[in-house]
């Protein structure tokens, strides 16, 4: 069945949208994180009258306009593409997916845009108190705004709180609550927002490492190293306790994601997590996926039987009982599951077929069948596995998941130890006198690109071959159409976003470069 | 004037003058906001990106019966 479809065109239409997330996402975290920022330091400035933390301000405020204006509206592109690129899917999620980004759209243009205004027009025009509150306000608009498109891709890792309707062939929302406080949403959000506060801090001290550097605006560089070190190092934490709750979640919703993210191939109790390892092709396969053993490994005992279970003698199923199946832990086999999709996709064929001829007591009594408890949970939850032929199919790449998340994990205790090291020399008055660690912090600053990039190739890549997890993979979400007119938009957006990443990093330079006004 | 009029009047200078006394930096942005917003509706929206189902169907129900053949097609 997967054979029969274009691959070409699932390919370019997978790049392209990857190509813009991406992009996009190199927008994003700064805004999240550094409108809280901004807000600490203005609420330093109004609580102190200090005028140099008005002038900290400012400075910040300007960096954060900059990165603002050109990222805004970025993400709608990923929304153009939806409706062209993948209609079966935009069609199938209905108003799912459709709800928690209208509310997204309503909050960013309401609260943002009207107290983004304030924010930078309204510096001795409206009152300190006013101006601090729209600060806070932005901010928090900000990082709600995100919450929304996070529950939106956190219902496809998780679909929950819906009923389908096979007469429209869509799935129609039953439960908004559901939806909202689905746990991996819960999980996502607080992982995603702290990630974006470590971000922004990292970008905060390394730009100040930059001016001590250069032994320029030292007070700016030394409160903001002081302000964004302490910002960073507790969402650094939080950043880690997110990830661990993370962990539990995906370990029970997508647990073949973290059996690849873990390269774990046999299920096991005690088992360790891997802090250092290297995959080499074993020589095995399941299916034709290349079996991966470890080399250089370095592991924490029995931690991952703790992260997922809570106890250390907890049993973490790998690839293999996932795919054949294991009776004794109650693990289903992906056969068992592609038959049971099946079985439901032939409740909606026949459904289909009585539609056409016009049988509306069939009709009627197959469309009650999606409300029924057991078939909704039984079989129709695994509905996509209908469309495979394999049951290897279903795992994604290892290597690319597990390196990923390995880069991501060590990057995000590498910002911790930084901005530990970063209060410390800054207490001891000694940050220009360690000047390797001002050069770390400066080129630590891609490093924090890298780490939240890697973090959304995770989430994304682990979780193929699904763009809905268990209900539709990919190839069924793809519209019919041309891989070449995919490809000519591909390297439209190349262009378009190269465009604006280049406009954006030389402004900013300019405005570091220039330095505040005093 | 009444109260209203002097509200929308004191919004209408706010931003009037917030843009009037725009930094550098702000105005580049603004142009690099248009141009994108430019390109991204008035270009890739229309030419390169049309809404698949709302090109080739006229009514939902179309929509929803295009999309039943094909989640229960042969693929």
């Amino acid at each position: 069945m997967i054979e029969n479809f274009d691959l070409s065109l699932v390919n370019w239409s997978r790049a392209q949208f990857a190509l813009t997330a991406i992009y996009h996402w190199l927008f994003v975290p700064l805004t999240l994180g550094l409108s809280f920022i901004l807000a600490f330091m203005e609420t330093l400035y109004v609580r102190t009258g200090d005028e140099m933390w008005k002038k900290i301000t400012k400075f910040w405020m300007t960096l954060f306009g900059i990165n603002f204006a050109i990222g805004v509206a970025t993400g709608i592109i990923l929304e153009f593409e939806f409706g062209t690129n993948w209609s079966n899917y935009s069609w199938f999620v209905g108003d799912i997916f459709g709800a928690p980004l209208a509310v997204e759209g309503i909050l960013a243009f309401f609260l943002e845009s009207t107290f983004v205004a304030v924010m930078f027009f309204g510096w001795n025009k409206v009152s300190k108190k006013f101006h601090l509150a729209s600060t806070w306000l932005v901010a928090i608009g900000a990082n709600l705004s995100a919450l929304w498109i996070l529950v939106a891709n956190a219902w496809m890792e998780n679909p929950v709180g819906m009923v389908f309707n096979p007469d429209t062939a869509r799935n129609e929302m039953n439960s908004f609550r559901e939806v909202v406080f689905n746990p991996v949403a819960i999980d996502k959000f607080l992982h995603t927002v702290t990630s974006g506060f470590v971000l922004a801090s990292v970008f905060v001290v390394g730009i100040s490492a930059w001016f001590l550097i250069r032994k320029r605006e030292q007070e700016l560089a030394r409160k903001s190293i002081l302000i964004a070190g302490i910002f960073g190092l507790v969402s650094g934490l939080a950043v880690a306790l997110t990830g661990d709750s993370s962990a539990r979640t995906l370990a029970q919703v997508q647990p073949v994601k973290f059996a690849a993210m873990e390269a774990l191939y046999e299920g096991k109790t005690d088992a360790g997590l891997t802090v250092i390892g290297a995959l080499t092709d074993s020589g095995e396969r399941i299916g034709e996926k290349k079996v991966h053993d470890m080399k250089l490994k370095i592991e924490i005992p029995k931690l991952l039987s703790i992260m997922t279970t809570g106890k250390g003698e907890g049993y973490v199923p790998g690839l293999r009982d996932l795919i054949d199946g294991n009776p004794e832990r109650g693990i289903l086999s992906v056969s068992e599951m592609m038959e049971r999709g099946r079985y439901a996709r032939q409740v909606l064929i026949d459904y289909k077929m009585a539609k056409e001829l016009g049988d509306t007591e069939s009709m009627a009594s197959l469309a009650a069948k999606f409300e029924e408890k057991d078939f909704t949970e039984n079989y129709f939850r695994y509905f996509g596995y209908s469309y495979f032929d394999h049951p290897w199919q279903v795992i994604p790449s290892v290597p690319v998941t597990f390196y990923a998340f390995r880069v991501m994990v060590g990057l995000g205790f590498f910002f911790i130890l930084l901005f530990v090291l970063a209060i410390w020399f800054h207490r001891r008055k000694t940050l220009e006198r360690n000047p390797w660690f001002l050069w770390i912090a400066l080129f630590s600053i891609p490093l924090a690109y890298l780490a939240s990039e890697l973090g959304w190739i995770v989430t994304e890549m682990g979780r193929q071959p699904w763009i809905i997890q268990n209900l539709m993979p990919v190839h069924v979400a793809v519209s019919n159409i041309s891989a070449g007119a995919v490809q000519t938009t591909f390297w439209l957006f190349a262009v378009l976003f190269t465009a604006l990443l280049i406009a954006e990093i030389s402004i900013m330079v300019r405005q570091i470069k220039t330095g505040p006004k005093h | 004037m009444d109260s209203a009029g002097k509200t929308l009047n004191r919004i209408f200078r706010f931003y009037y003058d917030g843009f009037r006394t725009m930094s550098w930096w702000g105005k580049k942005v603004w142009i690099i906001i248009l141009v994108k917003l430019f390109i991204m509706f008035l270009i890739l929206r229309i030419f390169f990106f049309p809404d698949f189902l709302k090109v080739n169907f006229s009514n939902d129900r179309d929509r929803g019966d295009y999309v039943l053949e094909q989640l229960t097609g042969n693929n």
